[in-house]
C-alpha cells in the first residue's frame, strides 16, 4: 500500500480533532493549552504535507512561524495560568467566569 | 505669492502646537521668542500676499483668490468647503492682525516675565491668532464661524488666565455668556442664508440675487447681533470692560485691537446683504453705544477701564460707518483704532508694570519722568484717539462723522451723537493722560516707578509711529490719495460715494476739530490747571456705566431663574425621561439575549468551533455534493 | 513497504499519545503524553524530507514547550489527579463529542471522497530535493518571508516582557501587578 498525502492528511484531522475535543471538555487550563497544542501539531502536520506534494517550500515555513507563535502562545499563557492560580489555587477555566452576562 | 495665503494661519497654529508639546520645557522667555517669531513670521507671509495681490489687476476681479483646501462637510445640497478667501478686505485685516499682532507677542515677552504659567500665554496668543486668521480668511460663514468660536473660546481663556482670582473667573464667564448670545444671532444667521440662497460661500453670497426685504432685514438684524455680541455694542456691551481682568497684553491685542473688531469685519464681508432698514438699526445701535460708552468713560478711575469703555465708543463710531453704508471708513477706522488703541492698551500696561501692578489713576500722576517713551508714545496715541490732525484718529473719525451726516433718514442727529462724542472722547482721554503723566505726584516713593524692557518698548514706538502717520492710508485732499478706498472697491457691490461739497465737508472737519480741542481744553482746565473743580465730573451714575450691569443682574437673578427652572424641569421630566426610558427598553431586551454570555471560556470555544466548522461545510459544500 | 511500515507505527504513536493528553487525569501525564505525540509528527516530517523541521519540532517542542508546561506543573503543584465528569456543564460534553464527530465526517469526506480538488494531488510539481531541505527553507524565510520573520521577533519579545509582568509578584500595596507596568 503506498502512502499518498491524503494519509497525512487525515492524520492531521485526527489530531486537530482529538486536541478541539480535548480543549471542549477539559477543565484544567494546563490541558487545554497542551490540547491547543495538537491542534496546531495536527495543522503543521498538513502542511508539511501539502509542501511536498506541491513541491513548494512556503508550506514548511509556516510551519516554522507556527512554531514560533506557538511557543510566545504558551509562554503567555503559561504566564496568565501561574498568575490565576497563584491568587485562586485549584481553580479551573470554569471557575473564571466572571465576566458572565 | 497669492498662493501661500495657508501658511498665514498655519504659522501660529505651529506655534501653539510647539508650545503645547514642550511649551514648559522651552520656558522663559524661549517659549516667548517661538510665539513672537510665528506672529512675526506669519506678518511676512500676510506682506507677501499682499503683494502678489497687488500685483493683480484690479477690475477684472482677478484679485479675489480662492484657495479650498478640501470638502469639509459635504452634506446633500450643504457643500462647505475649508478654504480662504483671499481679497483686498481679508488681507487688509490680516495686515495689522498679524502685524499688531506680532508687536504685542513680542510686548508680552517683557510683560510677563516671570509668570508662573508663562509658556501657556504665549500658547493661548498663538491660538488666538490662529483663530482670528480663519475668522478673516475663511471663504465661507462657517470657517468663519470656526475662526468665531475659537476666538471667543481664547479670549475666555485669556481673561481668566489668572484664574486664581475671583473677579477675573468671573469676568471670563461673563466675557463667554455674553458672547453666546451673539454666536447664537451668527449661527441663525448662517442657516437663513443657507435657506434663502443656498450656499454659505461669500463669494457665492455676493453673486446671489437679493433676497426678500423680510428675509434680508431678518439676516441683517442677526448678523447684527452677531457683530455686537463680539464687538460689544449695546446691549451686548457689558463684557468688555470686565474683560480688562486679563493680562494686559491680552486687552490690547484681543480686546482693543482684533477680536472686537471681528464684528465689523462681519457686518463689511457681508455688506451685500444689509438692507437699508437693517443699516439704519446698526447706524442706531452703534451711535447709542458710542455715546454710552463715551459718557461711562468720563468717571472711571482704573486706567484700563477707560480705555475698555473708549473702545466699546470706538466700535461704535465703526457700526455708525457701516450703518450710514460707508464700509470703507469702518475699516479704515478699524486700523487706525487698532493702532492707537493698541499703543494705549500696551502704554498703560506699561505703566502698569512699572507702578507695581497698580491700576487706580487717582494713584499716578507725573509719570512722565519717570517713564518718558512710555508718556511720548502715549501722548501720540492721545493724540489720535482725539482726532487731532493729522494724528490717524482725525482722519478715519472725520470720514465717519462725514457718512453719518450724509445718512439719507436721520443724519445730522447721527452725526451730531458722533460729535458729541468726539468731544467726549477728546476729554476723557485728556483727563487720562494728565492724571497719569502730568500733575503732583500722587504715588509713594516705595512703587519706584521705572520704564520698561526694550521687548515693551519697541512695540511701543513701533504703534506710535503708526498712530501717527497711519492716516495717510486714506487721505480725503486729493482723489488719489484714498490708498484704501481703491484697494477695497472690488469688494462691495456698491461702492459708497461721498456727496457733499467740498465746503460742507471743510466745515465738519472744522467743526469736528474744535469739538475734540474743547474736549482737551475742558480737561486742560479741570484736571491740570484744576480752574474747574473736579467734584462732579465722576457721577457714580457714570461710574457704574449707567447700572446696565446691575440691572441685567437683576432681570435675570429674578423673572430669570423662574424661567430657567422651569427649563430645566421640561428638560428633566420629559427630555430626560425619554432618554432613560429608551436605555430602560434597551435594558428589558437585553435580558432576553444575556444566557448567551455565560461566563465559560468553553462555551465559548464550541461556539468559535461550530461556526469554523459551518464555514468550511459552507465552501466546500459544492464538493461535498 | 517501509515508507508504509513508518507511517503506520508513527500514526499509532501519535493518536495513542493524543488521546492520552486528553484522557490522562493528571496533567503530568498529559504532558508526557504530548512528548510522545510529538516525537510521532517529528516521524512524520522525517519521512516527508522535512529534517530540519522534524529536528526543530524535537528541540523546541519536545524539548522547550513540554518542559515549560512540566515546570509549571511542579511549580503550582497542580499534579494531582482530576475528576473527568464534567460537574456543571452538562451539555458540553455532548457538544464537544457532536463537533468532534461532524467536523471529522467533513474533513474525511473532503480527503477520501473528495480527494484531489482538495488534496491538490494534480498540483504536485515534483519532490523537494532530498537533504536541501534547510537551505530551501533559510532562502525562503530570508527572502519572501523576511518582514514575517522580522515580526516574529518583536512577537518573541512582547512575550517575553507579557510574561515576566504577568508572573511578577503583585506588591502588598497594590493587588493588580500588571497595573503598575513593567518597570523596576
Amino acid at each position: 500500500m503506498e502512502i499518498t498525502t491524503g494519509w497525512y492528511l487525515v492524520l492531521g484531522a485526527l489530531l486537530f480533532v482529538i486536541g478541539g475535543t480535548g480543549l471542549l471538555i477539559r477543565r484544567n487550563p494546563l490541558v487545554m493549552l497542551m490540547c491547543v497544542e495538537l491542534m496546531l501539531n495536527g495543522v503543521n502536520l498538513s502542511f508539511v504535507a501539502f509542501s511536498r506534494t506541491l513541491g513548494d517550500i512556503g508550506g514548511q515555513t509556516v510551519v516554522f512561524f507556527v512554531l514560533v507563535v506557538a511557543a510566545a502562545e504558551v509562554v503567555v499563557g503559561l504566564g496568565l495560568v501561574v498568575a490565576i492560580l497563584r491568587r485562586q489555587p485549584g481553580s479551573t477555566a470554569d471557575d473564571l467566569s466572571a465576566l458572565k452576562g | 505669492m497669492v498662493e501661500l495665503v495657508w501658511l498665514i494661519p498655519a504659522l501660529p497654529l505651529i506655534g501653539f502646537v510647539l508650545l503645547l508639546l514642550a511649551g514648559n520645557l522651552l520656558g522663559e522667555p524661549r517659549a516667548g521668542w517661538i510665539a513672537t517669531i510665528a506672529a512675526g513670521a506669519s506678518f511676512l507671509v500676510t506682506l507677501t500676499v499682499f503683494v502678489g495681490l497687488l500685483g493683480r489687476d484690479s477690475h477684472s476681479g482677478e484679485r479675489s483668490y480662492e484657495l479650498v483646501l478640501f470638502e469639509w462637510l459635504p452634506a446633500g445640497s450643504l457643500q462647505v468647503e475649508a478654504g480662504f478667501l483671499v481679497d483686498p478686505l481679508s488681507v487688509t485685516m490680516a495686515l495689522f492682525v498679524t502685524g499688531v499682532g506680532a508687536l504685542i507677542h513680542l510686548y508680552s515677552i517683557g510683560y510677563m516675565h516671570g509668570d508662573p504659567k508663562y509658556s501657556k500665554f504665549f500658547l493661548y496668543l498663538n491660538l488666538f491668532l490662529f483663530s482670528m486668521l480663519m475668522l478673516v480668511f475663511g471663504n465661507n460663514l462657517v470657517v468663519t464661524f470656526l475662526g468665531w468660536e475659537g476666538v471667543g473660546a481664547c479670549s475666555y481663556f485669556l481673561i481668566s488666565f489668572w484664574h486664581h482670582r475671583e473677579s477675573a473667573a468671573t469676568a471670563g464667564k461673563k466675557a463667554f455668556v455674553t458672547n453666546r448670545v451673539g454666536d447664537w444671532g451668527f449661527m441663525v444667521a448662517t442657516f437663513a442664508i443657507w435657506s434663502a440662497l443656498g450656499t454659505v460661500t461669500y463669494t457665492e453670497i455676493a453673486k446671489s440675487p437679493a433676497m426678500a426685504a423680510t428675509t434680508g432685514t431678518t439676516v441683517s438684524l442677526l448678523l447684527l447681533v452677531a457683530a455686537a455680541g463680539k464687538s460689544a455694542q449695546l446691549p451686548l456691551s457689558v463684557w468688555l470692560p470686565d474683560a480688562m481682568e486679563g493680562p494686559t497684553p491680552v486687552s490690547a491685542m484681543v480686546h482693543a485691537a482684533t477680536m472686537v473688531t471681528s464684528g465689523v469685519y462681519l457686518l463689511v464681508r457681508m455688506n451685500n446683504v444689509l438692507t437699508d432698514d437693517a443699516l439704519i438699526v446698526i447706524a442706531v445701535v452703534g451711535a447709542a453705544t458710542a455715546l454710552f460708552a463715551a459718557l461711562c468713560a468720563v468717571a472711571q478711575h482704573d486706567i484700563k477701564k477707560v480705555l475698555a469703555y473708549s473702545t466699546i465708543s470706538q466700535l461704535g463710531y465703526m457700526f455708525l460707518a457701516i450703518g450710514s453704508g460707508a464700509y470703507v471708513a469702518a475699516i479704515f477706522h478699524v486700523i487706525t483704532h487698532a493702532f492707537f488703541k493698541a499703543l494705549l492698551f500696551l502704554g498703560s500696561g506699561s505703566v502698569i508694570h512699572g507702578m507695581g501692578d497698580e491700576q487706580d489713576m487717582r494713584k499716578m500722576g507725573a509719570l512722565r519722568l519717570a517713564m518718558p517713551i512710555t508718556a511720548a508714545t502715549f501722548i501720540a496715541g492721545w493724540l489720535a484717539i482725539a482726532g487731532v490732525p493729522p494724528f490717524a484718529g482725525f482722519w478715519s473719525k472725520d470720514e465717519i462723522l462725514l457718512a453719518a451726516w450724509e445718512q439719507k433718514n436721520i443724519g445730522p442727529l447721527l452725526w451730531f451723537v458722533g460729535l458729541i462724542t468726539a468731544l467726549l472722547t477728546a476729554y476723557y482721554m485728556s483727563r487720562q493722560v494728565f492724571l497719569v503723566f502730568f500733575g503732583d505726584q500722587r504715588w509713594d516713593e516705595e512703587a519706584h516707578p521705572h520704564e520698561s524692557s526694550w521687548t515693551m518698548t519697541t512695540p511701543l514706538c513701533i504703534l506710535a509711529g503708526a498712530a501717527i502717520i497711519g492716516g495717510a492710508i486714506n487721505l480725503p485732499l486729493v482723489k488719489d490719495w484714498l490708498v484704501l478706498e481703491h484697494f477695497l472697491e472690488p469688494v462691495f457691490n456698491h461702492p459708497h460715494q461721498f456727496s457733499s461739497g467740498t465746503i460742507t465737508k471743510v466745515a465738519l472737519a472744522v467743526i469736528s476739530v474744535c469739538a475734540g480741542l474743547a474736549g482737551i481744553s475742558i480737561a486742560v482746565l479741570s484736571w491740570l490747571t484744576r480752574r474747574i473743580p473736579t467734584d462732579r465730573l465722576e457721577p457714580e451714575f457714570l461710574e457704574n456705566a449707567m447700572h446696565v450691569d446691575s440691572t441685567y443682574a437683576r432681570v435675570v437673578g429674578g423673572i430669570g431663574t423662574t424661567g430657567f427652572q422651569a427649563a430645566a424641569d421640561i428638560d428633566k421630566q420629559i427630555v430626560d425621561g425619554a432618554v432613560n426610558g429608551v436605555g430602560k427598553l434597551t435594558m428589558r431586551m437585553a435580558q432576553f439575549i444575556r444566557p448567551a454570555q455565560s461566563g465559560y471560556i468553553r462555551n465559548y470555544a464550541i461556539g468559535v468551533a461550530v461556526g469554523a466548522l459551518a464555514i468550511v461545510v459552507l465552501l466546500t459544500w459544492g464538493l461535498l455534493l | 513497504m517501509v515508507d508504509t511500515l513508518v507511517f503506520v507505527v508513527a500514526a499509532v504513536i501519535c493518536l495513542v499519545g493524543a488521546l492520552g493528553v486528553v484522557l490522562a487525569r493528571n496533567p503530568v501525564h498529559s504532558a508526557l503524553m504530548l512528548v510522545m505525540t510529538l516525537f510521532g509528527i517529528a516521524v512524520q516530517f522525517v519521512a516527508q524530507e522535512a529534517h530540519f523541521l522534524a529536528a526543530v519540532q524535537v528541540i523546541v517542542y519536545a524539548g522547550a514547550i513540554v518542559v515549560l508546561f512540566l515546570f509549571v506543573i511542579m511549580l503550582l503543584g497542580v499534579d494531582r489527579a482530576q475528576n473527568l465528569e464534567m460537574s456543571f456543564l452538562p451539555v458540553q460534553k455532548w457538544a464537544a463529542l457532536l463537533f468532534a464527530s461532524g467536523s471529522l465526517a467533513v474533513v474525511v469526506a473532503l480527503i477520501v471522497v473528495v480527494g484531489e480538488p482538495v488534496t491538490g494531488v494534480q498540483a504536485m510539481g515534483g519532490t523537494l530535493g532530498g537533504t536541501d531541505d534547510a537551505r530551501l527553507l533559510a532562502r525562503s524565510l530570508f527572502s519572501d518571508y523576511v518582514y514575517a520573520f522580522e515580526l516574529t521577533s518583536l512577537l518573541l519579545v512582547i512575550a517575553v516582557i507579557g510574561a515576566v509582568v504577568l508572573v511578577r509578584k503583585p506588591k502588598q500595596t497594590n493587588p493588580v501587578a500588571a497595573e503598575d507596568g513593567g518597570g523596576s
